[in-house]
């Protein structure tokens, strides 16, 4: 390339304005919908984004839920039986799921699927399968979809977990459960009524907390798989040196992580009567 | 309780935090007994044994180019504990200083300071460690800082809020009317009351450190010719041995990956329960 022809393109892409110049109409341009063109699909970011993400949330949804129901119950159970053969197992195995690495878990997983057979290790569908209904589409995507879906779950739920058993140990002793246990009440309503409500709290604030690194580990555990979602996609940029999907990439999971804390939030409020958002 | 039990002894008390605890010290010995530890140099190449099965003379196998395996994870240690250890100290001297000059100062700087904090607080740090590590190249002082400037918020947000309120405390007035600086009252009478509080945080720090080292590594986007826990996982799985069923070559460095990461958090939690107490004196309704 010629000096003149390099300027040019400097000059096509807005390279040559100051630095905060070209992040100032980054930002117009982001609001208005303009995210720029992938290097490598040769179309609109957003055309790319659009699908990953869908992929993404299909994977990302189920895990979460998932994770957040059997976390918090072990959670309750391990704290209400403390120091208990129960608590020590729960609490030793929730610990280990914490420290498993997600990437590992989902390689162990590939290679015990491919020796014993049985679920899809990679990818969303059989590739080059026509299918004769809607339903086998779907079956063959849930069948795709159940191990990430165990890997995702198995690694965040050991977190909450330890969270919720902590809350409800801290509960306990508070002078409201002894007045409670006091008056009567059986240990079963008084934990479902009283311990459970009042320890999901500082529970949910702390799950809002954590979604980014439930998003993280999706990432992860989409690359191991080939789950055709937005962490594929950030992998996949990286080694095409596709910049503007990366900064989408991020952008929209910036987005997803602000928008699930401000789900948490309005969660909160519903829990707690009295917090109120005017 | 009456009498004051030092704190090293409620620790001791703490059975999670002393395994934690021992832990750590066998992987502190590990990686400085390395030389000494591992049977074999563990960049040897030997032809004639190509991901050999756990045996007499490998106890754990070699890999695809026949190097032993055992000795890889041996080595590994010191890349791991040296990047968790590192980083942590890097995010520990931002987020104090971050956190006591918010906390100190007030007014605008606290506010800018406190947001830019909840950015990095909610942003998923191994997404943008990947995305920043892939743009600036794979050595191994970028990752161990990339891992630190993202691991700070919340060393930040507990300083400040101590640092709001010791310095309400009248021996901060008494030693601002004898004439100290500033940086005297930060350095004397605010950090030293405030640090313990981060102990716990620090090192729950150095496990999410170790865990990201390995996951950028194995990504490919970190450092790949040291030789680390998530290097070999890296090669285990882009060799394609993994797939193949090798687990002699997937399982140990998984494993080690685990047993530090747990200590470091065991270590965490103890301290925070040791220094946080939760269970308070009272009426336990459970005890039957």
């Amino acid at each position: 390339m010629t000096v003149q022809e390099i300027q040019q393109l400097n000059a096509q892409f807005g390279l040559n304005k100051p630095l905060w110049d070209q992040f100032l109409i980054f930002l117009v341009d982001v609001f208005q919908g303009q995210w720029g063109l992938s290097f490598f699909y040769r179309v609109p970011v957003s055309q790319v984004l659009f699908v990953a993400l869908l992929n993404s949330i299909i994977l990302l949804i189920p895990s979460t839920i998932l994770a957040i129901i059997i976390g918090v119950g072990l959670g309750v159970v391990s704290g209400w039986k403390r120091d208990s053969a129960t608590d020590v197992a729960i609490l030793s195995s929730s610990l280990v799921l914490y420290a498993v690495p997600t990437f590992w878990l989902g390689v162990l997983l590939i290679m015990l699927a491919l020796r014993f057979g049985g679920f899809p290790v990679s990818g969303m569908a059989t590739v080059g399968q026509n299918y004769t209904s809607v339903w086998g589409y779907v079956s063959d995507v849930l069948e795709h979809l159940f191990l990430p879906t165990l890997t995702l779950t198995l690694v965040t739920l050991g977190q909450f977990t330890i969270i919720m058993r902590s809350s409800v140990v801290s509960q306990i002793t508070e002078d409201y459960v002894v007045a409670a246990a006091a008056k009567g009440l059986s240990g079963h309503t008084l934990l479902r009524k009283h311990i459970v409500p009042n320890a999901m709290l500082p529970t949910v604030t702390i799950i809002a907390i954590s979604i980014g690194t439930v998003v993280a580990g999706a990432v992860l555990t989409e690359t191991v798989f080939s789950w055709p979602g937005v962490g594929s996609l950030i992998y996949d940029s990286i080694t095409r040196r596709d910049y503007p999907v990366l900064q989408g990439a991020f952008l929209v999971i910036a987005a997803v992580v602000i928008l699930s804390n401000f789900v948490a939030d309005l969660v909160y409020a519903y829990l707690d009567p009295r917090v109120r958002y005017d | 309780m009456s009498i004051r039990i030092p704190a090293w002894k409620l620790y001791l008390r703490n059975r999670k935090g002393t395994f934690g605890l021992v832990l750590i010290g066998s992987l502190i010995a590990i990686a400085i007994l390395a030389p000494f530890l591992s049977p074999y140099d563990p960049n040897v190449i030997d032809p004639t044994a190509i991901l050999n099965p756990p045996s007499a003379a490998h106890y754990l196998g070699t890999n695809e180019i026949g190097e032993d395996i055992l000795s890889l994870v041996i080595w590994g240690t010191r890349i791991s504990l040296l990047v968790g250890f590192v980083a942590t100290a890097v995010a520990m001297f931002v987020g104090t200083g971050v956190g006591v000059l918010a906390g100190y100062a007030g007014g605008k700087l606290d506010e800018v300071l406190m947001r830019i904090t909840d950015f990095f607080l909610v942003v998923p740090a191994v997404v943008l460690a990947i995305i920043v590590a892939a743009l600036l190249g794979p050595s191994l002082s970028n990752i161990i800082l990339i891992i630190g400037l993202l691991s700070w918020p919340q060393t930040a947000r507990v300083i400040r809020s101590a640092t709001l309120v010791w310095k309400q405390f009248s021996f901060v007035d008494a030693s601002k009317s004898a004439g100290s600086s500033t940086t005297f009252i930060i350095g004397k009478d605010i950090l030293p009351n405030v640090l313990p509080l981060v102990y716990a945080n620090t090192a729950l720090t150095i496990a999410t450190a170790i865990f990201t080292q390995s996951a950028l590594v194995f990504l490919g986007v970190g450092d790949v010719n040291d030789i680390s826990w998530g290097q070999v996982l890296h090669f285990a799985y882009s060799s394609g041995s993994i797939t193949a069923g090798y687990y002699w070559y997937a399982i140990p460095p998984g494993v080690m990956i685990i047993l530090s990461v747990l200590g470091f958090a065991l270590v965490g939690y103890a301290l925070d329960e040791v220094l946080n107490p939760k269970l308070k004196e009272g009426v336990d309704v459970t005890a039957s």
